[in-house]
C-alpha cells in the first residue's frame, strides 16, 4: 500500500539526512585552510590545534565506523521484521537472550574504548605537559569583563584586546607561552585554529602555548560565559613574521606620543576621571580597570574586537558605551560635545 | 471479575473534584498532576526558546537585548531539567510503578503528595522571578548566571539583587522533593511487590526507576550542599567561592557536576524504561537479554557517578586528571551503548506494528545512537578542549533530551494515556505530530553541530557575521516552527482524546504487564485481587497457557 510505502521510505530520507550532516560535517573536516570559517576547529595552523584535530579525526573515523554499521542494522531490522497484512496471527518466536552475542557486543566495545582511551591520553600528555622552549615569548593575559589585557613582561609593557605573536618555525620553534589569569569571573580563551580552549578562572591561574607558522590575523572569543556580553569579548591574534613583531614590540614599549596640540584633551583625560579606570603610560593615568590606551590607535578594533576603530566611532563609543555593548562596564560620563571633541583628538594622538 | 466498560459517572460538584485533586495521596492523581504541570512548563519553556531562536537566526539582530537573553537561556534549562523533565518522568512512574508491581499504591503515599507539592511551588517561585525586578517585560529579576549558575558570577558582586536568590531557593525546595520521590521509589519496589513477582521477575520500568531513585538520594545532596555555601556567601559573610579571599570556584565546579552529570542519567534511565516496556509488545517479543539490561542499568548508575569532571577538562586539571575522567566516562558508555544493541535484538525476528508509541521510539533509537556517540567525542578529552562550551556541545545534549527524552516521553503518552484517561488518542494525529515534530527536531539539532565545530560559543546572545555561522543558524530556527507546530498537534490530541477518543477497554495493545489487567482507568484500589505472577509477562502466560513465560526463564 501507498501509505506504508511512504512510511519506510520517508523514514528513511529523513534518518539519511544525518548520514548527509555527517557527510557536510566531513567535508568540513578536511576542508583545511579558513575558507568556510575562519575559526573552523578542522583548520589548525598550530602544533596544539594540529594535535587535536589528529586525534579528532581519528576518533571520528571510529565512530563513524560504528554509526554507519548500527544505523544500517537498524534499519535493515525496521523494514525486514515490520508486520505485514497477510501475517498470520501467531506470535513470532520468543528469543529472551543469547550469551554469546551479549559476550561479543560487550568485549568488542570495551576494545575499541580501550583504544580510543589510549589514542587520547597520549595527546592530552604531549599538549599539556609540553615543555617550554628557550625562545619563547611569554605573555600573561588576564580576562575581565568584557575585554581582554596581555601584558609581556619579557619587554616591559601592556596593551589589551589584541594580541601579537611571532610566527613560529617548525624547524626551530619560537612559541608563545600564555599565563592565564581572570580579573574578576571565569572567562575562556578559545581561538580555535591555533589551540583548544583553556579556561581563565580566579585565583586559578592556568597556562596555554601556541606555535602558529602562517602569518595572519587569528579570531576567536571567549567560550565561558562571563556575563551580559560574553558573546562581545572577542579575540584577535595577529601572528606577524619576527621581524614585524620585533617593530611591534618596539612601537608598544614606547611611552605614549606626547602631542601638544591636544593638550586640552589630555587634561580633560583626567579631569573627566578616565584615568581612574585606563592607564597612559607616560602619564599620570596608570588606571587598571579598563584596558591600556598607551597606544589604542595602533588598535583595528575596539571594544574588545567588536567595533571598528575609526574616529567615529571611538567617538560614539565614549559618548555611550551602552549603544555599541549593552552591559559594558565602561560607564557613560558627562562630556559636552566640545570636551568630548578635545578627548577623542587626544586619544587619536596615541598611536 | 474485571469489566470493560467505563466506570459509572458519579456527578461531583467542582470544588469537591478541585479538593479530591488537591488533598489526594493517590498515586495515580499525583503521577497526573505531575505530568500536567511538567506539560505546561514544557509549553513555556518552548516558548523561551523559540525567543532565543529568534534572536539568535541572523548575525549581531537586536530582538532581545542581551539582559533578557541571558536571563531566558538560564530560565530555558533551569525549567527543562527541573520543572519539565523531573517532573514528568517522576509522574509517569509514580503512575506505573505500583501498577506494574501489583501494588495498591506508593509505599508512602502522604509523603508522594508532599514531594509533588515540593516541586511544583518550587517551580513557580523560580517563576515569580519574572515578575521582580524591572517587571516581566525585561524579564524581571530572573536568574541569568546559566543553569549551572558558575561561581563567581553568583557572587553579589557580580549577581546583585535577588536573581541568583531564586534559582537557588526554587531548587533547594525541587531537590526535597525529589529525594521524597526517590525514597518512595526505592521502598515501594523493594518492599512491595505482589507474591511471585521476585526482583527478577519484575518489569524493567520497576527495576530502572529502582536505580533512578538510588541515584537522586546520591546525587542531589551535592547541589543542595553547594546552594547552601552559596547562600552563606551571599548573605553571611562566606567565602567558599570567593577567591578573593582563598575562596575556590574550582570547587563550585566540582559540586555542581557531581550532582549534574548523574542527573542527566537520572532524566535518561526512566527513559530506558518507557522503551524496553513498548519495544517489545510492538514487536511482539519478549526483552531480548532481560538480565543485561538490568547488569548494564546498574552499572551504569554506579559509573555515572565518576564522570563528572569531562564538563572540565578545559579548567586546567592535570593531564593524569583528565585522562581518568576520559576513561570513566568512555567505561559508561559501555553498558549504554549495549542496551542499543539488546532493543535491535528484541525487534529482530519479531513483527513490528508501527503504532504511534512504537515509531517514536523507533525514533529515540536512531536519535539517542547519534547523541551517544556525539557524546564519546565529547569524552576525548582533546577533542573535548575545541567542541567544550561551544554549539556542538548544546547540539548533543539536545539531541538526548529532545531526542531521546522527549521522543520516548510522547511514545509513553501515547502507550498509557489509554490506561490513564480509558480513551484512546488520535493515531492519525498521533503520525501527523511524529513526522512533523522528527522533520523540525532535524533541522533544529543535526545542523546545530556545525556551527559548534566552525568555532561558535554558547550563551551568546549574539554572533559576528563572516563567521560561516549564520546560514545554519537559519536553519536551526526554522526548525523549530516545525517543532512548536508538533507540539501544538500533540496537545490538541490530548484534549480531543480525553473527550472523544474511542474507548480503549482494558488492553487495547495486546500486552504483558500488569497494569493492562486491570480497568482503564483504574479504580482507586488498582486491583480487585492481588496478582500473583510466575514470569517476567504474567499477562503473555494468561494468553499463552501453553506456551508461558516461566518454562523458559
Amino acid at each position: 500500500m501507498v501509505k506504508s510505502g511512504l512510511k519506510f521510505w520517508g523514514r528513511r530520507v529523513l534518518q539519511l539526512a544525518v548520514p548527509v550532516f555527517c557527510a557536510a560535517t566531513a567535508a568540513i573536516a578536511e576542508s583545511h585552510g579558513g575558507g568556510i570559517s575562519p575559526t573552523n576547529i578542522f583548520a589548525p595552523d598550530s602544533t596544539p590545534a594540529n594535535s587535536l584535530y589528529h586525534v579528532s579525526v581519528f576518533v571520528l573515523e571510529v565512530l563513524g565506523a560504528i554509526f554507519v554499521v548500527v544505523f544500517s542494522l537498524l534499519a535493515y531490522a525496521v523494514i525486514k521484521f515490520r508486520q505485514r497484512k497477510n501475517d498470520d496471527d501467531f506470535e513470532p518466536p520468543q528469543v529472551y537472550g543469547s550469551n554469546q552475542m551479549e559476550l561479543a557486543w560487550t568485549v568488542l566495545p570495551v576494545l575499541i574504548v580501550v583504544v580510543l582511551f589510549l589514542s587520547n591520553a597520549q595527546v592530552i600528555h604531549r599538549v599539556q605537559d609540553a615543555r617550554r622552549p628557550e625562545g619563547a615569548v611569554d605573555v600573561t593575559a588576564v580576562a575581565h569583563q568584557f575585554w581582554w589585557e596581555y601584558r609581556y613582561p619579557q619587554y616591559g609593557f601592556v596593551t589589551s584586546n589584541e594580541l601579537h605573536v611571532p610566527v613560529s618555525d617548525p624547524g626551530n620553534p619560537t612559541p608563545t607561552f600564555i599565563a592565564l589569569l581572570s580579573g574578576d569571573v571565569d572567562h575562556s580563551f578559545w581561538v580555535p585554529r591555533l589551540a583548544g580552549k583553556t579556561d581563565l578562572i580566579p585565583n586559578h591561574p592556568n597556562s596555554t602555548w601556541i606555535d602558529p607558522q602562517e602569518p595572519g590575523l587569528y579570531l576567536g572569543q571567549c567560550a565561558q560565559y562571563c556575563g551580559t556580553q560574553h558573546a562581545k569579548m572577542l579575540l584577535r591574534v595577529y601572528v606577524q613574521s619576527r621581524p614585524d613583531f620585533d617593530r611591534w614590540v618596539h612601537e608598544q614599549q614606547q611611552p605614549a606620543v606626547s602631542d601638544p596640540s591636544v593638550a586640552e584633551g589630555r587634561a580633560l583625560f583626567v579631569a573627566k576621571a578616565c584615568f581612574v579606570c585606563h592607564s597612559v603610560r607616560g602619564t599620570p593615568a596608570v588606571g587598571q580597570i579598563g584596558p591600556d590606551l598607551t597606544h589604542v590607535m595602533s588598535r583595528d578594533t575596539l571594544a574588545s574586537g567588536s567595533v571598528t576603530n575609526t574616529p567615529e566611532n571611538l567617538r560614539a563609543w565614549i559618548r555611550n558605551p551602552e549603544a555599541f555593548k549593552p552591559g559594558s562596564r565602561m560607564p557613560v560620563t558627562e562630556l559636552t560635545d566640545k570636551e568630548l571633541d578635545q578627548i577623542v583628538a587626544y586619544l587619536l594622538t596615541l598611536r | 471479575m474485571v469489566s470493560d466498560s467505563m466506570p459509572l459517572a458519579i456527578h461531583k460538584s467542582p470544588l469537591t473534584v478541585i479538593y479530591e485533586w488537591l488533598a489526594t495521596a493517590d498515586h495515580k492523581k499525583i503521577g497526573i498532576m505531575y505530568i500536567v504541570y511538567a506539560l505546561l512548563f514544557l509549553v513555556i519553556m518552548g516558548i523561551e526558546a523559540l525567543l532565543m531562536r529568534i534572536q539568535l537566526s541572523h548575525a549581531n539582530a537586536t530582538f532581545l537585548s542581551p539582559q533578557v537573553f541571558n536571563r531566558l537561556f538560564t530560565m530555558h534549562g533551569t525549567t527543562g531539567v527541573f520543572f519539565v523533565a523531573m517532573p514528568i518522568l517522576f509522574g509517569f512512574g509514580n503512575y506505573l510503578v505500583p501498577l506494574m508491581i501489583g501494588a495498591r499504591d506508593m509505599a508512602f503515599p502522604r509523603l508522594n503528595a508532599f514531594s509533588f507539592w515540593m516541586t511544583a511551588f518550587g517551580g513557580l517561585l523560580l517563576y515569580a522571578s519574572f515578575f521582580a525586578g524591572d517587571g516581566f517585560s525585561q524579564a524581571g529579576a530572573a536568574p541569568d548566571v546559566g543553569w549551572f549558575a558558575y561561581a563567581p558570577l553568583t557572587a553579589p558582586a557580580f549577581s546583585p539583587g535577588h536573581s541568583t536568590d531564586y534559582w537557588t531557593l526554587s531548587l533547594l525546595l525541587a531537590g526535597v522533593g525529589s529525594i521524597g520521590g526517590a525514597v518512595n521509589f526505592i521502598a515501594t519496589i523493594l518492599s512491595m511487590r505482589c507474591p511471585g513477582m521476585t526482583l527478577s521477575r519484575m518489569p524493567l520500568l520497576a527495576w530502572m526507576n529502582l536505580v533512578m531513585g538510588g541515584l537522586v538520594l546520591v546525587t542531589i545532596s551535592p547541589l543542595t550542599a553547594a546552594q547552601l555555601m552559596l547562600m552563606v556567601d551571599r548573605y553571611m559573610s562566606g567565602h567558599f567561592f570567593d577567591t578573593g579571599a582563598g575562596g575556590s570556584v574550582v570547587m563550585w565546579m566540582h559540586f555542581f557536576w557531581i550532582f549534574g552529570h548523574p542527573e542527566v542519567y537520572v532524566l535518561i534511565i526512566p527513559c530506558f524504561a518507557f522503551v524496553s516496556e513498548i519495544i517489545p509488545v510492538f514487536s511482539r517479543k519478549a526483552m531480548f537479554g532481560y538480565p543485561a539490561m538490568v547488569a548494564a542499568t546498574v552499572c551504569i548508575g554506579f559509573v555515572s557517578l565518576g564522570v563528572w569532571a569531562h564538563h572540565m577538562f578545559t579548567v586546567g586539571m592535570p593531564s593524569y586528571g583528565n585522562a581518568f575522567f576520559v576513561l570513566t566516562t568512555m567505561v559508561v558508555a559501555v553498558p549504554t551503548g549495549i542496551k542499543i544493541f539488546n532493543w535491535l535484538a528484541t525487534m529482530w525476528g519479531g513483527k513490528i506494528r508501527f503504532a504511534t508509541p512504537m515509531i517514536f521510539c523507533i525514533g529515540f533509537l536512531f536519535q539517542f545512537l547519534l547523541a551517544g556517540l556525539t557524546g564519546i567525542m565529547l569524552a576525548a578529552a582533546p577533542f573535548d578542549w575545541q567542541l567544550s562550551n561551544s554549539y556542538f556541545v548544546v547540539a548533543h545534549f539536545h539531541y538526548v533530551i529532545v531526542g531521546g527524552i522527549l521522543f520516548t516521553i510522547f511514545a509513553a503518552f501515547y502507550y498509557w494515556f489509554p490506561k490513564m484517561t480509558g480513551r484512546m488518542m488520535n493515531e492519525t494525529l498521533g503520525k501527523w505530530h511524529f513526522w512533523i515534530f522528527l522533520i523540525g527536531f532535524h533541522l533544529t539539532f543535526d545542523f546545530m553541530h556545525i556551527p559548534g565545530l566552525l568555532g561558535m560559543p554558547r550563551r551568546v546572545y549574539t554572533y559576528e557575521p563572516g563567521r560561516g555561522w549564520e546560514t545554519w543558524n537559519m536553519i536551526s530556527s526554522i526548525g523549530a516552527i516545525f517543532q512548536v507546530t508538533g507540539i501544538l498537534i500533540f496537545v490538541y490530541n490530548l484534549v480531543q482524546s480525553y473527550f472523544k477518543g474511542p474507548v480503549a477497554g482494558n488492553d487495547p495493545w495486546d500486552a504483558w504487564t500488569l497494569e493492562w489487567a486491570t480497568t482503564s482507568p483504574p479504580p482507586d484500589y488498582n486491583f480487585a485481587a492481588v496478582p500473583v505472577v510466575r514470569s517476567r509477562r504474567p499477562l503473555w502466560d494468561i494468553k499463552h497457557p501453553d506456551d508461558p513465560d516461566w518454562k523458559y526463564e
